[in-house]
């Protein structure tokens, strides 16, 4: 990989790393009552609410570990957190 | 520039998912918002004193460091391993081996800080350096398991001070590394948090970057497994933290106080110690009078604060 | 009695070469050493005081106030802060060098190991002082022994001249071994004694350091890197043994960079220095300044007809296990001299290595070690004939009596 030594070249690749089974509750997006506020984006610990162009798309359940953090921030309880099966 | 939320979640990612810290920390999203201030076309390199954020974002072969480069050396040092960084920036660009504008960020937890890596904090805050240092503090050794540091805060519950049936909790004050800072003469301080759009952090943390010389931010990072409560509450937790004055919203720009927030209700300590279980044991009858003390505490720190304010404000410039 | 100083026969500038451009100097070891950096000019140094290498950073400083040296001074709060500075500025992309001593090494402990492994071509410059406690400030070899598992490349000084050459040569050697190096010669007795050095001229030592141009380093405009990481059970093994074979590496690298070395000035160094060994029947093994007296002690005793001999390394890590044993094979007796005392209730730091690496080879010649000037106590001449009339002794027996003495105590009391 690298020819020194723990040197790691090639920068954010922990995005190899699905996080997402860690989790033992999922959340759900209430698309009805999301005001796209962008509020629950910066507070996502692991960066995996999916927007675009201010646009809230969802969570990458791939990182998602289940924490309920986006669910407390929502101002308009668009979002439920959910047990996993 | 004024802030934008939606302006800032749409900046490039410098620190991404994959890493390794607990669900519900405090600290990723810190740091996160702190690197989105970094103008675009900038570089930067951190490093990151031995702690929670450091070992669990740089892990071999993964790091969760992107768009920036990241050093991690030891726990006592992040201040005098950036201060190398700083310097070696400074001869490299003379000599024309790199062209971009480069930031210099150094992240430590509470513990490598304010205890074991307060020497090398305040070396370098003294020398001058064009570097921004940044504490994630969330009042405890968390990393090895919750051990008391010097910013957790009196009569906490922790495995060093553990609430006994002689001595309920942490005997000592918390040392306030915010206002020791100030005392270093340099250009600018802040004492921040995450809470509602984080304005308030981006813009502090905008502002210790890009001010030149040394900068330095506290910024409170609740711990979910360290304070006892549901990993759900990050936000709430810290709101409760910032309108209790517990953990008051301010920065010092040439020895200039603001107090960025005030509540518009200040709400009883109580309601901060409350949710957590760290603090359980105040709530037996005959520990109140802890309460009562802490409540003291945080009156007259918060008194002090609108008094500097006041004061410094009204010398003559 | 006449000695023979035929020591200097691979030393200096021979006649006839006259081309080979060179200032002559009057200066202490500190200063020689200080000269040394302001001719290499490093990107950055960090430094911390301490007795006796104070002089360099100081006399640094005032290049740096003066205008002779482009370096980013960093007059750091502790030595442990030096070596961090210095790591950060190293990964960052740049040339990197700074001093210290005794103390100020040992408190820099855990980032020397860091340097190591992080493999970081940092030049450190350690004048050999005593470890505390009781704290003493005079030369011994306590510190730098302390030291010689943490990664680093060690090469010992006799005197000025070798201090300020292998100064120059560690840079290069630092770079393509990427290693760092610690360049150690005696406190007081080398760092502040005023002798004749041959100085090279300031275009020859940049010519011959070259620029540092590393392949992955925190600045470099065209990715972004990550140092240091936490290396679980998979991986921290492998990265490790890395740091070992590089440091196996290194003694080709040093002996092709002192080869280079010789070709410009005309001064020739090896892995060790041998004095009348190769006929010898006994000898010294010893490092630094007290090379000096045992090739004195040699010369008397030569004149007297009595094959004596020293082996004096200069290059300690890599340990060159396999060339010093065989140049031992013909002795009938040795005596390794430690300045320093490994505390192990065996012996001191070079007679354990030395030896264990003779027994790896087979050579079995009696040999005997020698702890002595610990603290700075004077090394006299007596001292010297003691250990060769001892060996003398040894070597009609073929018996070692004493593993370990202790060389020069108060009373003239040995070990207990």
């Amino acid at each position: 990989m690298s020819d020194i030594g723990s040197n790691i070249l090639k920068d954010g690749n922990s995005l190899e790393v699905k996080t997402g089974d860690w989790k033992n509750r999922r959340p759900i997006h209430l698309v009805d009552k999301c005001k796209h506020c962008m509020m629950c984006v910066p507070y996502c610990p692991e960066d995996c609410i999916i927007q675009k162009d201010n646009i809230m798309l969802g969570f990458d359940l791939d990182y998602c570990k289940g924490c309920g953090v986006c669910a407390k921030v929502c101002p308009f309880n668009a979002i439920e957190m959910k047990t996993e099966e | 520039m004024t802030y934008s939320l939606k302006d800032m979640v749409n900046k490039k990612s410098r620190f991404v998912s994959g890493h390794r810290m607990c669900a519900g920390c405090g600290a990723p999203p810190i740091v996160r918002t702190v690197l989105k201030t970094l103008k675009e076309d900038d570089n930067a390199v951190i490093t990151s004193a031995t702690g929670c954020l450091e070992v669990s974002s740089c892990i071999y072969p993964n790091t969760s460091w992107k768009n920036v480069s990241f050093i991690h050396s030891a726990f006592e040092n992040a201040g005098a391993t950036i201060s190398g960084v700083a310097e070696a920036y400074k001869a490299l660009k003379r000599r024309g081996k790199t062209l971009k504008n480069t930031k210099f960020i150094a992240f430590g937890g509470d513990g490598g800080t304010l205890d074991i890596g307060f020497q090398a904090l305040s070396g370098a805050m003294e020398r001058g350096h064009d570097i921004t240092y940044v504490c994630y503090d969330n009042g405890g050794y968390m990393n090895t398991g919750t051990q008391r540091s010097s910013s957790t805060p009196h009569f906490a519950d922790t495995t060093t001070t553990p609430a006994g049936s002689k001595i309920p909790g942490k005997s000592q004050m918390r040392k306030d590394l915010t206002e020791i800072m100030v005392k270093h003469n340099i250009p600018y301080v802040a004492q921040t948090a995450a809470i509602g759009n984080q304005k308030d952090l981006f813009d502090k943390a905008e502002k210790a970057i890009y001010t030149e010389g040394p900068t330095y931010m506290s910024v409170l990072s609740p711990c979910p497994r360290g304070w006892g409560y549901p990993t759900d509450d990050l936000l709430p937790i810290t709101k409760l933290a910032v309108d209790t004055c517990f953990w008051p919203l301010y920065e010092v720009e040439n020895g200039i106080y603001k107090v960025t927030y005030k509540p518009a209700k200040k709400l009883p300590v109580e309601e901060f110690l409350k949710v957590q279980k760290r603090f359980k044991h105040l709530f037996k009858q005959e520990n109140r009078w802890m309460i009562d003390q802490l409540q003291a505490e945080v009156d007259k720190k918060w008194n002090y604060l609108l008094k500097q304010e006041e004061f410094t404000n009204s010398l003559d410039k | 009695m006449s000695i023979q100083r035929n020591r200097n026969e691979n030393r200096g500038i021979k006649k006839g070469d006259e081309n080979i451009m060179a200032i002559r100097e009057r200066l202490s070891g500190n200063e020689a050493v200080a000269t040394a950096m302001k001719q290499i000019n490093p990107d950055t140094m960090a430094a911390y005081p301490i007795t006796p290498a104070t002089e360099i950073p100081q006399y640094f400083a005032n290049f740096v106030a003066n205008g002779s040296v482009t370096t980013e001074f960093i007059p750091v709060e502790s030595e442990h802060s030096a070596m961090s500075a210095c790591i950060g500025a190293s990964a960052a992309g740049a040339r990197v060098m700074t001093a210290t001593s005794s103390q100020g090494l040992a408190l820099m402990f855990e980032m020397l190991y860091i340097a190591s492994g992080l493999r970081l071509p940092i030049v450190l410059v350690n004048v050999n002082r005593a470890l505390s406690a009781p704290i003493n400030i005079h030369n011994d070899h306590s510190d730098s022994m302390g030291a010689r598992d943490c990664g680093f490349i060690q090469l010992y000084c006799e005197n000025n001249q070798e201090a300020y050459d292998n100064t120059i040569m560690a840079v290069k050697i630092a770079e393509k071994a990427k290693l760092p190096v610690m360049v150690c010669y005696d406190g007081f007795i080398t760092s502040h004694s005023i002798e004749n050095i041959m100085l090279m001229e300031n275009d020859e030592v940049r010519k011959f350091v070259g620029e540092y141009n590393p392949t992955e380093f925190l600045l470099d405009d065209t990715r972004n890197i990550s140092m240091g990481p936490l290396s679980l059970q998979g991986y921290y093994f492998e990265q490790r043994k890395e740091v070992a074979d590089a440091m196996i590496n290194s003694k080709e690298i040093i002996m092709e960079v002192s080869e280079e070395f010789y070709k410009i000035t005309g001064r020739k160094y090896e892995l060790y220095e041998k004095y009348m060994l190769d006929d010898a029947e006994i000898a010294i093994t010893v490092l630094n300044s007290t090379a000096g007296i045992v090739k004195d002690a040699v010369d008397i005793l030569r004149s007297k007809g009595i094959k004596a001999g020293m082996l004096k390394p200069r290059c300690f890590r890599p340990l060159p296990y396999t060339e010093l044993s065989n140049e031992f094979k013909n002795l009938k007796a040795l005596a390794i001299m430690d300045k320093a005392d490994s505390i192990n209730a065996y012996s001191g730091p070079l007679f354990s290595e030395i030896t264990s690496a003779m027994y790896t080879c087979n050579i079995n010649v009696p040999t005997t070690n020698y702890i002595y000037g610990l603290g700075g106590r004077d090394v006299k001449m007596e001292n010297i004939f003691e250990v060769f009339s001892d060996l003398e002794d040894i070597s009609k027996t073929g018996k070692v009596t004493k593993v370990t003495n202790y060389l020069g105590l108060r009373g003239d009391q040995d070990d207990i």
